[in-house]
C-alpha cells in the first residue's frame, strides 16, 4: 500500500482498489474464502435453521477507551446471532471509508475485528468497500451481517416470557456508554471505565447448556436495559420488575451518570446479555454465566410478573416502586 | 435547576481550577465560587464549578439528628436536642 | 462522605419520616416544589405514593427550561442560523420547542449547535475556533447564574472577543410571590430549592412567610431530604407557624454563598422576565450589565426572530403554575407524549409532565 491515506481511487474498482483489498483487507483477515477473491463466498453449512442478522456501525469517536468501531462491529453481530440461540459461523463486512482516512487507523480497526472474530470462533468470509468524498462518512462506517445455525429444537423468542421467570443480567451496566461519553468533546471527564464490547456467544452457549428452557436472550445495546426490558415486556405482554439493588453497576459509572444526570438503565452496553429463564433453571443459568468469560458479575436482577402488561417497574433501593421508562430520542447531559 | 453532586477535591491547579473525584470519575472544575475549598474538601459541583464546600462532619451530624426525630403522643412532635 | 450521601436514601429513616408526616397532617395540605430536580426526584423515588391522602405535592415552575418563553427560544434559534455562529447550550434545552422549531431540529438541519456540560467548555471552543462566533445560551436559576457570571468575567479577563452569552436566566423568589397571588392555585407551603438556596441562602424567601404567611423549607434532593422537608412544612402548619427553615443544612449556609452572590451582582442586574404560562414577572430576569455588554449576545447580534406564537392545545402554562396536575391536561398521554411532545413540560427531562409520564402509571 503506497498511500498512507485512503483516496477516492481506492474505491473505484481499479488497481488501487485491488491494492487496498489485497495489501490491507485480505492480508489482515486472511480467510480462505476471502483469499479466493470471488464475489460470493461459497460455504458448507450444517443442516438446520439459520439465524441471520445485519447491523451497521457508525460510532464516533471511532476509537474509545476499551475498543473501537471494528470491535463493536464484530462483537455486536456475533451477539445478535447468539441471541437467537445460534452458533455464529460466518460474517460479512462492508466498509464505507471517507477519503483521507489514515490507513494506519484502518489497519488498527481491522486488527481489532480479527481478534474478536478469532475469540468468537467466527470467520469473516466476504466483504465490500467503498470510498466517499471527504466530508462524508465520518471516517468509517461498517456494516456486518452474521449467520449461524440455531441449536436443534430451540425456539427462543421475546414473546415467550412468562410470569415467574427470572431476569438475568450478565454483568455491569453502562460501561460502554460512559466510556464513549468520556471522550466526547465538551463533556470529557477522567475515568478508568472501558467499553465492555465483547463477543458473548460462548456465554450464551453455556447458559443454554445449563438452562435449556431459557425463553430468550437480548443484548441491551442502544437504549440500555430499559429499552431491552420494555421490548421484552411488550412482546410477551407481561410486566417485569427489577430489583434496583441487585443490578451491578460500577462505582465510576454511577458517578458519571450522577454528574451528567443520566439514568444508568438507559445507557448503552455492548458486552452484556439479558436472559429470561424459567425460575427452576435460574440458579443454574446464573452459575453458567458467572463461570463464563465476561459474565463474572452476572446477577439475577428481577422477575417477570403479571402486573400491567408491557410495563417495566423498578423496586428502588429506597423502597418505593417506579416505572423504568424507555429512552426517547438521545440521552442528553443535563444540569437540572 | 439544581443538579449538583458531591465531589472530593484531589488536585488544585492555577487559576482556581481543580481536579475533583466523583466515585472515581475525575473532572476539571473551577473553584472560583468557593475560595475556601482545599485539597480533600468535599464540594458540590454544578456545570463545571463548585458551588459549596460541604463539611463532612456537619453532614454526619445532620444525619444523626434526623434519625432522632420523634413524635410524642400528646400531639406535639419532639426533636432530640443537638 | 459518599456513605453519608447513601444514608440519605435509608428506607428505615424514610419510613419513620412518613409516619411523622402522617401524624402531623391534620387537614388537606398542598405543598409546591419549584425546582425541576425536585420534580424528578419526587417522581423517581415514588414519594407521592408514600404521602398520606391529604397531602398533595404540586410541581411549580421550577424547570427553568420549561419556563423559558417561546420568544427567547426563537431568538436562540435565529442566532443558530447566522453563518459562522455556534450556539452552545446545556443538554436540557436542545429539544424544547419554540414557536416553530427547536435547537435539536436546527442541528439536524445543519446549524452548528453543540451541547456542553459547562460554559467553560464554550469558552474553550471560542479559543480553539477563532473564526467562529460562539454564543452560550444561559438558562437556569441562581444555582447556575454565578457560573455564567464567572464565565463572562473569565472571557473578559482572557480578552476572548468571539464569545458571548444569550442571557435568559431567571430568579426564583419573585416567582414565588406571583404564585402565592395566583387565584387559581392555593399553596400551603413551599418546598424551597436546595441548590438555588446554596447560592442565595434563606433570606430572599422570608418575605413569603412574613407577608403572606406561607411557610417554606429549603430542601435537599435525596429521598430522606425531601421527606424531611415535607415533615418540617407539615409540622409548621400543624403548629400554626409560617417561617423559612433550612432542612438541607449540609448544602446551605445561613448566608448562602457570598462569593457567588457578589459575582452575580457584579455582572448582572435585575430586569423583567417573561415566564411561560405565567407572563411577565417584574424583576425576575437578569440582564448583563453595561460593563460587560461586550459579551451580551443580544446586543452583539442583530437578528429578528418571527413573532412568537403559543403552541396550540398546550396547557403547560397551567401545569407550571400548579393550577392543574399533568395528567389533568387535555392532551397528556393523548397526542402529547415523550415520543411526540407538544410542550416543554413533556419534552424537558425534568418537566412535570415528563416526570409523571416516565415514572408513574398516570395517563397510560
Amino acid at each position: 500500500m503506497r498511500s498512507d491515506r485512503i483516496l477516492l481511487s481506492h474505491g473505484s474498482g481499479g488497481t488501487m482498489m485491488r491494492e487496498l483489498i489485497e495489501d490491507v483487507f485480505i492480508a489482515r483477515f486472511n480467510d480462505e474464502a476471502l483469499l479466493r477473491m470471488d464475489d460470493a463466498a461459497s460455504l458448507e453449512v450444517p443442516a438446520g435453521r439459520i439465524a441471520l442478522t445485519t447491523d451497521t456501525y457508525v460510532v464516533t469517536p471511532r476509537f474509545f477507551p476499551g475498543g473501537d468501531i471494528g470491535k463493536l462491529a464484530v462483537a455486536g453481530t456475533v451477539n445478535d446471532v447468539a441471541t437467537a440461540g445460534a452458533v455464529p459461523m460466518f460474517l460479512t463486512v462492508g466498509f464505507v471509508l471517507e477519503e483521507g482516512l489514515m490507513v494506519e487507523e484502518l489497519v488498527r480497526i481491522l486488527d481489532s475485528m480479527v481478534a474478536v472474530a478469532a475469540e468468537a470462533g467466527v470467520r469473516i468470509v466476504t466483504g465490500d468497500t467503498k470510498v466517499v468524498e471527504r466530508g462524508h462518512g465520518d471516517g468509517i462506517y461498517i456494516n456486518t451481517a452474521g449467520v449461524g445455525v440455531v441449536r436443534e429444537g430451540l425456539d427462543l423468542s421475546s414473546s415467550h416470557c412468562r410470569p415467574g421467570d427470572a431476569v438475568l443480567l450478565s454483568g455491569t451496566l453502562g460501561d460502554h456508554g460512559i466510556a464513549v461519553m468520556s471522550v466526547r468533546e465538551g463533556l470529557s471527564f477522567g475515568t478508568d471505565i472501558l467499553s465492555d464490547a465483547a463477543p458473548l456467544n460462548h456465554l450464551v452457549g453455556a447458559v443454554l447448556d445449563a438452562a435449556p428452557d431459557a425463553r430468550c436472550f437480548r443484548d441491551p445495546t442502544r437504549g440500555g436495559l430499559a429499552s431491552c426490558l420494555n421490548e421484552l415486556a411488550g412482546a410477551s405482554k407481561v410486566s417485569i420488575t427489577v430489583d434496583e439493588g441487585a443490578v451491578p453497576v460500577r462505582e465510576q459509572v454511577r458517578g458519571a451518570c450522577e454528574m451528567l444526570g443520566y439514568d444508568v438503565f438507559q445507557v448503552a452496553n455492548e458486552g452484556k446479555m439479558v436472559a429470561i429463564v424459567p425460575p427452576e433453571q435460574a440458579e443454574a443459568a446464573l452459575a453458567a454465566m458467572r463461570a463464563s468469560r465476561y459474565g463474572e458479575d452476572a446477577a439475577i436482577i428481577g422477575t417477570v410478573d403479571d402486573g400491567h402488561p408491557g410495563r417495566v417497574y423498578v423496586q428502588t433501593t429506597f423502597g418505593a416502586r417506579r416505572i423504568m421508562d424507555m429512552l426517547v430520542g438521545e440521552q442528553l447531559p443535563r444540569i437540572c | 435547576m439544581c443538579l449538583a453532586i458531591p465531589a472530593k477535591v484531589v488536585v488544585i491547579n492555577e487559576g482556581d481550577m481543580a481536579e475533583v473525584d466523583i466515585h472515581g470519575v475525575t473532572r476539571t472544575v473551577s473553584l472560583s465560587l468557593t475560595p475556601d475549598a482545599e485539597i480533600g474538601s468535599w464540594v458540590l459541583i454544578h456545570a463545571g464549578f463548585s458551588i459549596q464546600v460541604v463539611d463532612e462532619e456537619f453532614a454526619n451530624e445532620s444525619w444523626e439528628l434526623i434519625k432522632q426525630i420523634e413524635w410524642d403522643d400528646s400531639d406535639n412532635p419532639l426533636e432530640a436536642s443537638a | 462522605m459518599t456513605d453519608v450521601q447513601a444514608a440519605w436514601r435509608d428506607p428505615e429513616v424514610a419510613r419513620h419520616l412518613v409516619e411523622l408526616i402522617g401524624h402531623a397532617a391534620d387537614r388537606p395540605i398542598k405543598l409546591m416544589e419549584v425546582c425541576g430536580t425536585h420534580t424528578v426526584a419526587i417522581a423517581r423515588f415514588g414519594l407521592r405514593a408514600l404521602m398520606p391522602e391529604n397531602i398533595t405535592l404540586l410541581s411549580g415552575p421550577g424547570c427553568p427550561v420549561c419556563v423559558t418563553a417561546n420568544r427567547d427560544i426563537d431568538l436562540a434559534i435565529e442566532l443558530s442560523r447566522v453563518p459562522g455562529l455556534v450556539v452552545t447550550t446545556f443538554g436540557d434545552m436542545m429539544k424544547v420547542p419554540g414557536s416553530y422549531s427547536s435547537l435539536a431540529r436546527e442541528k439536524s438541519e445543519g446549524r452548528d449547535v453543540r451541547i456542553v456540560y459547562s460554559p467553560l467548555d464554550a469558552i474553550k471552543m471560542a479559543q480553539n475556533e477563532p473564526e467562529k462566533q460562539v454564543v452560550f445560551l444561559g438558562v437556569g436559576f441562581e444555582t447556575t447564574v454565578p457560573i455564567i457570571a464567572a464565565t463572562i468575567k473569565r472571557a473578559a479577563s482572557l480578552g476572548i472577543e468571539n464569545f458571548s452569552v444569550l442571557c435568559v436566566h431567571k430568579t426564583v423568589p419573585g416567582a414565588l410571590e406571583a404564585l402565592v397571588n395566583d387565584p387559581d392555585v392555593h399553596i400551603d407551603g413551599f418546598i424551597l430549592p436546595g441548590h438555588v438556596s446554596t447560592i442565595i441562602g434563606p433570606e430572599p424567601y422570608r418575605f413569603i412567610a412574613e407577608k403572606y404567611k406561607v411557610p417554606g423549607v429549603v430542601t435537599g434532593f435525596e429521598p430522606v431530604d425531601i421527606l424531611q422537608g415535607v415533615w418540617m412544612l407539615v409540622k409548621q402548619l400543624h403548629e400554626g407557624r409560617a417561617e423559612v427553615e433550612i432542612a438541607y443544612e449540609r448544602g446551605v449556609n445561613a448566608d448562602g454563598n457570598p462569593t457567588a452572590r457578589a459575582l452575580i451582582e457584579e455582572v448582572f442586574e435585575p430586569i423583567d422576565a417573561e415566564w411561560r404560562g405565567i407572563g411577565v414577572i417584574p424583576g425576575t430576569g437578569l440582564g448583563i450589565r453595561e460593563a460587560f455588554s461586550k459579551w451580551d449576545a443580544a446586543k452583539r447580534f442583530d437578528v429578528t426572530p418571527p413573532e412568537p406564537r403559543a403552541i396550540p392545545g398546550c396547557q403547560c402554562g397551567e401545569v407550571l403554575r400548579g393550577a392543574i396536575l399533568p395528567f389533568q391536561c387535555r392532551i397528556f398521554g393523548k397526542g402529547c407524549t415523550p415520543e411526540h411532545p407538544i410542550g416543554p413540560c413533556m419534552v424537558s427531562s425534568e418537566g412535570s409532565c415528563a416526570a409523571y409520564y416516565r415514572y408513574t402509571d398516570y395517563g397510560r
